[in-house]
């Protein structure tokens, strides 16, 4: 079913979509809009009665990265990955231990860089709980046109501003401006978030788990929102989230964290259809199948994932690996050179020649609807290719 | 409704009916307002049947099950219809007969196992104490039963876990825990609400063959309130699809997720991002589910339905027969069946 | 049927919701307050308390200060002494109502003073955390650590009694509990996302305290202060009655009711009334504080 018919006319599009070459632009199309590089951050633990650093909890660690200009950059991975810290530090929410964030060539926070400010302007952040990240005291107008007044615009300019923009999140302003949040549903708040986060005219917007508590009809109409905000804003995405169908959906290039670390990272087809890391495999192999004869009778994984206060040596996945051997907990494995940000990278002993793993000629096949390979259901997966 | 002809699917009439509720309504009265969460809703189990209440926020699948527990604040709440258990007459249940059946004939696990679990107990002790109190065993063998139930329910070093705390525990394993206690008295119906939401995907997916595996082993019917349909698929037997306080499709699982009829459920299934051509938008259904407390005369779906006419928005829709065994409550069936034709559903 | 996809479509579901005047919190509140009968009838009392303080000059049949050694001590009905006349002659009802002026503002001045400085103070710990946070609910609970009745007396005592020591102490000793409540309110509100997102528009922490910290930190302030007045005003006549209070001939309810118990058993009736005056606003203080509590708990 795909028509909807309504016989009310709607006003033809406020939106202009940006000419291509956006004024702000400056490094050109193929300067990443963000890089990040070495990011780090250990949150620590205090205990004892000195209340000393007894151990850390190591969020993010030794992330690298860029952003491309114009894309979604989808990031998933299971709760206590450090995706929500990711973003908080991306958005210099928190304070990174480590690293460095480039925005469209100018380092963050360096002498002749971007200052925090101006990265503030061109960067923004929608959150996941559409009910606390919105001020429960005011207008849901004021909320919008706070942004700007605090960049210096005159009251009355910013209200003209957050109408406008609640107009394009699909709120008509004359109905919802002088609302309270209470007064509006998940999917309405969570559009006024999405014009708060815009109403900076930013280039980037972090999107931390936007849609996931929302209802699956209204996550579909916060996706089409944001697929057409997008391209009319010239907007570019990086978006978090742990539901793979969605990332799939919206995302053009992808990338997998595991307790704080980057497993893999590729265009988005790419990981979909040729996953090369065993959890990202497992991942997809445990999306339930909307058809009950396709019933999943073996769990891909066993066990929670582990606590990042103390993650496992070496790979970090390899108390949960069905293919884990010694050099898995004694080696870490990297991504490798990444020259190219196109290039389907992933880090594991398995597609690392050399690391002393006994799969590097033959490591595991994932086939889609076949379940993940696992070393006791690989040759019935063979027999499938 | 139950008075209409239309028939329980896939069964024959029998005496293994575990649980049936026929007409049944919830009304929330405040001073200022009454909402009407519940209305008319009627299905039945089978005994070691699994049915799912599919729905999104609102639509009143919480409700349904918390008030066959009888679980919803009394003074404040107006249950109408009809509830049999077991033979047993819910609604006209005193106190200590609740009580009773509570815990031993029908229990229920939560989304959230932290609010569900007593933080100060131990997990033996829990899952002990419900042996004790309703099959009247000594802590000795209540304690000799938990052990065996975490072992059931499949928590890696049982002993050691049952001198744990639900905090000590991990997500899925708290989960585990809370099946364990749930299943201390062996019921003969777990009602879950939204066991699984919470949880990673690699994590869910183990609870949930978990509980199918203990629902075939046990013999027990499931009534599994989920607002995800490939939950549903994964462990449904029956499906039942709510908006608004209704009842707007029922039928067997893969009748209803493969082909569904009603344009509720074809707007759920639509809008449910699956693999989507990422060129085009996801048909979304759009606006706002209604205001329970202002429901509209006709049906509640059609303000939001591609489908409407004139007349849905008049009276309430009957129940209507699907090719196969289910209903749907919606008088144009004949044109969404077309419309499903040229768009099958993609799995 | 034609297909119309995405946000049009969904800009238009939007707008299909029927349109209702938005309610602000505190008109919500305001309109939950008018469900609640009984709060209703002590929020008169103390309104009514007010009015007549206020305009005690207008209404108050006698001077307050005119003494007669012929009307000493009389009965409450007595002619032209509706409620009688104290040890010194004095009209006892014009009294009362001039005393009303000094006992409601040494009931309402210290907690507004306190909720000022102590609430200023509790947002500051909350918002800034860390040493600022230490040292101030420290420094609080130095304060927090004596009885209130004591440190009162204390206080008031030390400065030498008056009506400017006895406002200073009482507004010292509700600092504490007020700096607490703001405390752990702004702490509670400044881990809300919503505060994240102002941060991250880059706004300055005080334009964040002040546009997004005290509108939501100001409800429970204010449900406790209004709980406190009773307090307050108890206190302040119990300074009074002491000595330490309002300096005499000036009427209040606590000096009144210390000067009328040697008459206690010539004419208790009339020796209660101040105590009286003092229990009937102070409970309907009380009372509309937990009015207030309920109708401003909007999410249930």
């Amino acid at each position: 079913m795909t028509s909807v018919s309504n016989s009310k006319t709607i006003k033809p599009n406020t939106l202009k979509a940006v000419p291509p070459g956006d004024p702000r632009d400056r490094g050109g199309a193929l300067q990443p809009l963000l890089l990040v590089e070495n990011l780090r951050k250990h949150f620590p633990i205090k205990g004892g009665i000195f209340n000393r650093r007894v151990a850390s909890v190591k969020a993010v660690d030794d992330v690298s990265f860029e952003v491309l200009k114009g894309e979604t950059l989808g990031v998933v991975g299971e709760s206590g990955c450090g995706k929500s810290t990711l973003a908080r530090l991306l958005m210099n929410l928190i304070d990174r231990d480590e690293g460095a964030l480039v925005f469209d060539g100018d380092q963050v926070g360096d002498q002749g860089g971007i200052s925090l400010r101006q990265l503030r302007r061109n960067m923004q952040m929608v959150f996941q709980d559409s009910s606390s990240s919105l001020n429960p005291r005011l207008p849901i107008m004021d909320s919008v046109a706070y942004g700007p007044q605090v960049h210096g615009t005159p009251s009355k300019v910013a209200q003209q501003t957050a109408r406008e923009l609640l107009e394009k999140v699909g709120l008509s302003p004359d109905l919802f401006a002088s609302r309270y949040p209470h007064e509006l549903s998940g999917g309405q708040k969570q559009r006024v978030n999405i014009a708060r986060a815009l109403a900076l005219d930013p280039r980037l917007l972090i999107l931390d788990e936007a849609v996931s508590a929302l209802d699956k009809s209204v996550e579909a109409q916060v996706l089409n929102l944001l697929r057409y905000l997008k391209t009319h804003l010239s907007l570019t995405y990086l978006f978090i989230s742990h539901d793979l169908h969605v990332v799939q959906y919206i995302s053009d290039r992808v990338l997998v964290m595991y307790l704080g670390e980057i497993v893999e990272i590729g265009p988005v087809d790419d990981i979909y259809s040729t996953p090369k890391h065993p959890y990202t495999q497992a991942l997809l192999a445990s999306q339930l199948s909307m058809d009950p004869a396709e019933r999943v009778t073996e769990a891909p994984l066993s066990g929670d994932p582990p606590n990042p206060v103390d993650p496992p040596s070496g790979c970090r996945f390899h108390t949960r690996c069905p293919f884990a051997e010694t050099v898995c907990s004694q080696n870490t494995p990297s991504l490798g050179k990444r020259n190219d940000p196109q290039r389907h990278s992933v880090a594991c002993h398995m597609h690392e020649p050399g690391s002393g793993h006994s799969r590097t000629q033959s490591p595991p096949v994932y086939v889609p609807s076949h379940g993940a390979a696992t070393p006791k259901n690989e040759r019935r997966l063979q027999g499938a290719l | 409704m139950s008075s209409t002809a239309i028939r329980e699917p896939g069964t024959s009439l029998s005496t293994d009916e575990l649980l049936n509720v026929s007409d049944l309504s919830v009304e929330f009265s405040t001073r200022r307002e009454s909402v009407q969460a519940v209305n008319g809703v009627s299905f039945s189990l089978q005994k070691g049947e699994v049915l799912c209440i599919i729905g999104e926020s609102g639509s009143g699948k919480s409700v349904t099950m918390r008030s066959l527990m009888r679980l919803l604040p009394e003074s404040r709440t107006h249950i109408g219809g009809n509830i049999t258990l077991d033979g047993q007459d819910v609604l006209a249940m005193r106190n200590r007969q609740l009580t009773a059946m509570r815990g031993s004939k029908v229990s229920m696990i939560f989304q959230e196992p932290m609010t569900a679990l007593d933080p100060v107990y131990s997990i033996g002790d829990q899952i002990a104490e419900g042996v004790m109190r309703h099959l009247g065993k000594t802590r000795k063998e209540a304690t000799a039963r938990a052990l065996e139930l975490l072992e059931l329910v499949r928590v890696p070093s049982p002993e050691r876990r049952l001198r744990a705390y639900p905090h000590e525990l991990s997500g899925g394993l708290r989960q585990r825990a809370m099946i364990a206690v749930a299943l201390s008295c062996a019921p003969k119906l777990l009602l879950a609400d939204e066991p699984t939401t919470a949880l990673d995907a690699t994590v869910q997916i183990q609870v949930l063959i978990l509980l199918k595996k203990l629902q075939e082993e046990m013999g027990m019917g499931i009534i599994f309130v989920t607002h995800d349909l490939g939950v549903a698929a994964q462990i449904a037997d029956k499906v039942a699809v709510m908006y608004a306080g209704r009842l707007v499709e029922y039928g067997l699982a893969r009748d209803i997720l493969l082909n569904p009829r009603h344009p509720y459920t074809i707007g759920m299934l639509n809008s449910t991002v699956r693999g989507q051509d990422r060129s085009v938008d996801i048909e979304a259904i759009p606006g706002n589910p209604p205001d329970l407390r202002n429901l509209p005369p006709g049906c509640a779906f059609a303000p939001r339905c591609g489908f409407a006419l004139e007349q849905c928005s008049a009276a309430q829709p009957e129940p209507a027969a699907r090719p196969d065994a289910g209903y749907a409550r919606c008088i144009r069936l004949d044109e969404t069946a077309k419309v499903a034709e040229r768009h099958p559903i993609k799995a | 049927m034609t297909t119309e996809i995405g946000p049009v479509a969904a800009r238009r579901a939007d707008a299909v919701t029927p349109a209702y005047k938005p309610k602000g919190y505190w008109h919500t509140v305001a309109e939950r307050l008018s469900d609640d009968k009984a709060t209703i009838v002590f929020l008169t009392i103390i309104i009514l308390a007010i009015l007549s303080a206020v305009f005690a000059p207008i209404i108050a049949p006698h001077d307050p200060y005119a003494t007669s050694m012929i009307a000493r001590l009389k009965p409450i009905g007595t002619e032209s002494y509706l409620l009688g006349t104290d040890e010194l002659g004095r009209d006892m009802l014009s009294r009362l109502l001039y005393g009303g002026r000094m006992s409601l503002a040494m009931g309402i001045l210290p907690v507004l003073f306190a909720v000022g400085i102590g609430g200023l103070l509790g947002v500051l710990a909350g918002f800034a955390g860390g040493v600022t946070n230490t040292l101030i609910m420290r420094t609080m609970d130095v304060f927090y650590a004596f009885p209130s009745v004591l440190l009162a007396v204390a206080i008031s005592g030390t400065m030498g009694g008056g009506a400017a020591s006895g406002l200073l102490a009482l507004t010292l000793v509700f600092i504490p509990s007020l700096c607490r409540i703001a405390e752990t309110a702004t702490t509670q509100i400044r881990s809300l996302d919503f505060v994240e997102a102002a941060r991250a528009t880059g706004a300055s922490s005080l334009s964040i305290i002040s546009r997004h910290i005290i509108g939501n930190v100001l409800p429970p302030v204010f449900i406790y202060a209004s709980s406190l007045v009773s307090v307050s005003i108890l206190l302040a006549a119990g300074l009074s009655f002491l000595g330490l209070g309002v300096e005499p001939p000036t009427p209040d309810w606590g000096q009144m009711l210390s000067n009328l118990r040697q008459a206690i058993y010539i004419q208790p009736l009339v020796c209660a009334l101040p105590g009286i005056a003092i229990f009937i606003v102070s409970l309907s203080f009380n009372l509309v504080s937990d009015g207030l509590r309920h109708a401003m708990d909007v999410k249930s």
